[in-house]
């Protein structure tokens, strides 16, 4: 999704929908984490776009809405890939070289923490331990679960999710 | 509200049924440490800073928690002194202290202050150390290294200012202030008004600091500097050398310019006689020529930025006048420059304001005649203070010094335009004159002083019935033009000012800190200060003023006419808010 959202025909189907959720909740009491739960469900994701659209339309100010958007972790201000790649920092990993692997990452994909591929494929990122600290250093990639990962790995991984 | 009776450290009182446990101490003079509270600003207990045993189970907040019949506290047992005690050392652990260069410290830091008083004098808890890029805006300049997220910044902006740019980002350690999408204020709908800056406790908020430009042209031999200072900084500046709040240090404040070594020093009000002449003509002839009306005032940039914002319908309204100081510019680069025979290329103008989106203003593009823009730098009524302290004057003991000629001592009426109301009450005065052909007694417009958030009155002036308003800070002017547009109230003339009680509180002015504004009103005695310097002027009314006439008649003509058009009014357009949606 680029960051047109609003504007082509496809895009105006999404915001009539947004427009939909915000109508329904805008008149109850706390309407905002509601309406951005069902924007992220229309969206993927909430970017600036839609957030000033509702900051616009409840008539309250745009830092408001970032400011509850980022405060809670299940929302996310940028989109996500099909797979999500989850680097753990824990400490086991971390005293195994895991920041090198997300290193390699980043390098391979051409993105940062908390970005997407352009293609939408792939979004990287840190976290704190996922509990595999037997297989350290561990990467997380949707559900599945790969362990004692050197850099030279990355790539290979990768290859299992190419379409 | 009835009375109850209270115990306080073993103390009986009596105090009205709606007074925090904060003002119960107050008033038995027992001290309790604050640091979030702000008087009717920030009022959100967050810091536990303040906290006292009520008996209740938990510690409780004296800046929020009212009292209650029979209540009996206790403000400095063993267990409450250790509470805030581990509270501010928690607040120090990851507080970025380079107190040796904060301009804060010694004079205004109330963290500092808080530690001293507080006997917190190691460090027994170490955190990680905040690590943020200094944000430089346009007029702001943000540290979040140093802030303690005592959120009046977040506050005064919503709720005094209802622009609301700036909020607590994310959660946990990384919460901090911000803007959406960590843009840069100056990329936000931010009206460079700086009251955040006058409201934050600590050095993590103050202004652009342009000292080093004034300094480099003072320096520069071939460039005649000159100086103009504002209504409102007269009234404020003695607070940072100390000398008593609400005393008008006009001439000591003079002498220092002229020891810092300014060519010349003249007087802001001599540009607010001049916007009077221009918009009480623009305000007359909208009335006779069925102009668009009511006609809104036009010397606040934060307000002028708001309006572009959020209400471009308004735009019409607005007085094409530029402020005072931008005429004043305007003037030394044209007639001055004329009439001492300096190429005006070689002048450099710097204002002393109490605001800080001046420094906004100055970089407008349209602000400039024939390619010279007609003020070259702004700097604060801090920033002079900082300059004055540089050179180390002994201000306190300066003799008094006059402004320089040839536009030497302004009217009274260009002393009030630092208050709320005072634009308003000084374009009355001249144009009562001007509609009655005649001189009017009527001098005093005590229905448009004070700082009730909206004031409305009705004057017959001449033969016409004039119906204003006076509105300040951007909540009480949004409340203002709400009902203009729903049409519930008509009127000819609106004042508004962006920040609250007018210039005297402008977002340059000297820090007072919440020790004085939780319990004294700062801007009641600084507008003091200025009505008193008003009374004792020769000369009240603007265009009695006997520079302005001669202005009229050696140089610009007619008020209104060409030449004054050419120089002194500008034009206005729509803004969005966040012009680049990334
Ligand atoms: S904000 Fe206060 S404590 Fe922090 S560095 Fe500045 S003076 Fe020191
Ligand atoms: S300068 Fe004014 S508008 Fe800008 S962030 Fe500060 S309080 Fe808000
Ligand atoms: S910037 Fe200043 S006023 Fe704002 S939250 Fe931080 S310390 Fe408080
Ligand atoms: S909680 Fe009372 S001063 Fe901060």
């Amino acid at each position: 999704m680029a960051n047109c959202c609003l504007e082509n025909s496809e895009s105006k189907a999404l915001l009539d929908k947004l427009d939909e959720v915000i109508d329904k909740y805008k008149d109850t009491a706390g309407p905002l984490i509601p309406i951005l739960h069902e924007a992220q469900g229309i969206y993927g994701y909430l970017p600036f776009e839609v957030q000033l659209h509702i900051s616009e339309r409840l008539g309250i100010p745009l830092a408001d809405v970032y400011g509850v958007v980022t405060f809670y972790t299940g929302f996310n201000t940028k989109p996500k890939g099909k797979y999500v790649i989850n680097v753990c920092l824990g400490t086991a990993c971390y005293v195994k070289g895991s920041e090198n692997i997300l290193d390699r990452f980043k390098t391979t994909l051409g993105i940062d923490i908390g970005d997407c591929t352009e293609d939408q494929i792939f979004s990287l990122e840190a976290c704190r331990c996922i509990g595999s600290c037997g297989l350290a250093p561990a990467v997380m990639i949707n559900d599945d679960v790969y362990g004692n990962v050197s850099p030279d790995d990355v790539e290979s991984i990768l290859a299992n999710y190419q379409l | 509200m009835r009375n109850v009776n209270i115990t306080i450290d073993g103390m009986k009182l009596n105090v009205p049924g709606d007074y925090t446990i904060l003002q119960a101490a107050k008033e038995a003079n027992i001290y309790i440490p604050t640091l979030c509270f702000l008087k009717d600003i920030n009022e959100i207990g967050c810091c536990r800073m303040c906290l006292v045993d009520t008996g209740a189970k938990a510690l409780q907040a004296a800046c929020v928690t009212p009292v209650v019949e029979g209540m009996n506290i206790n403000t400095h047992t063993p267990k409450v002194v250790e509470a805030r005690k581990v509270n501010l050392e928690l607040i120090l652990s990851n507080h970025v202290a380079r107190c040796q260069t904060c301009y804060r410290s010694w004079t205004s830091c109330e963290l500092q202050t808080l530690a001293n008083k507080l006997g917190v004098d190691q460090e027994r808890f170490s955190g990680e150390a905040k690590k943020y890029d200094i944000d430089v805006g346009i007029s702001i300049v943000r540290d979040n290294n140093k802030c303690i997220l005592c959120r009046r910044c977040v506050s005064v902006c919503h709720n005094r200012q209802t622009v609301g740019v700036i909020e607590a980002i994310g959660r946990g350690f990384d919460t901090h202030i911000g803007s959406p999408f960590e843009k840069s204020l100056w990329e936000t709908p931010c009206v460079n008004c700086g009251q955040c800056i006058n409201v934050c406790p600590v050095g993590a908020l103050r202004e652009c600091v342009d000292t080093d430009r004034v300094w480099a042209a003072l320096n520069d031999p071939t460039k005649h500097v000159v100086v103009q200072t504002a209504p409102a900084v007269r009234a404020a500046i003695g607070e940072s050398f100390g000398i008593e709040m609400g005393t008008p240090v006009t001439g000591k404040m003079v002498s220092a310019l002229r020891m810092i070594g300014f060519d010349r020093v003249f007087d802001t009000n001599t540009g607010a006689d001049l916007t009077i002449m221009e918009e009480a003509t623009e305000l007359i002839d909208r009335f006779r020529s069925g102009g668009k009306l009511p006609m809104i005032t036009s010397c606040s940039p934060g307000w002028i930025k708001f309006c572009e914002h959020n209400f471009p319908e308004f735009l019409p309204n607005l007085s094409s006048c530029k402020s005072p100081h931008m005429m004043f510019g305007a003037i030394i680069k044209s007639y001055y420059a004329k009439k001492m025979d300096i190429n005006p290329e070689d002048i450099v103008v710097v204002s002393v304001m109490p605001c800080t989106a001046k420094k906004f203003e100055i970089k407008r593009p349209e602000m400039h005649v024939k390619g010279l823009r007609d003020v070259d730098v702004v700097i604060t009524t801090r920033e002079l203070a900082n300059m004055i302290n540089d050179i180390g004057i002994d201000f306190v003991n300066l003799p008094d010094d006059n402004f320089d000629d040839p536009f030497g001592e302004a009217s009274g009426a260009g002393v009030i335009f630092g208050a709320t109301g005072g634009v308003m009450e000084a374009a009355l005065r001249t144009a009562a004159d001007i509609l009655s052909g005649a001189s009017t007694d009527a001098i005093e417009y005590e229905e448009v002083r004070g700082f009730e958030g909206v004031k409305m009155a009705e004057y017959k002036v001449g033969d016409v019935v004039l119906k204003a308003a006076v509105a300040h800070g951007l909540a009480n002017a949004r409340k203002l033009l709400a009902k203009v547009k729903a049409g519930e109230v008509d009127l000819q003339f609106i004042e508004i000012m962006a920040c609250p009680h007018g210039c005297i509180n402008g977002g340059g002015q000297p820090i007072q800190g919440s020790s004085v504004r939780n319990w004294g009103e700062v801007s009641a005695l600084r507008a003091k200060a200025l009505y008193r310097e008003d009374k004792k002027s020769y000369y009240r009314k603007s265009h009695n003023n006997p520079a302005i006439k001669r202005l009229y008649k050696d140089f610009l003509g007619m008020a209104g006419g060409t030449m004054a058009h050419q120089l002194l009014h500008t034009h206005y357009k729509e803004r969005e808010k966040y012009p680049e949606n990334k």
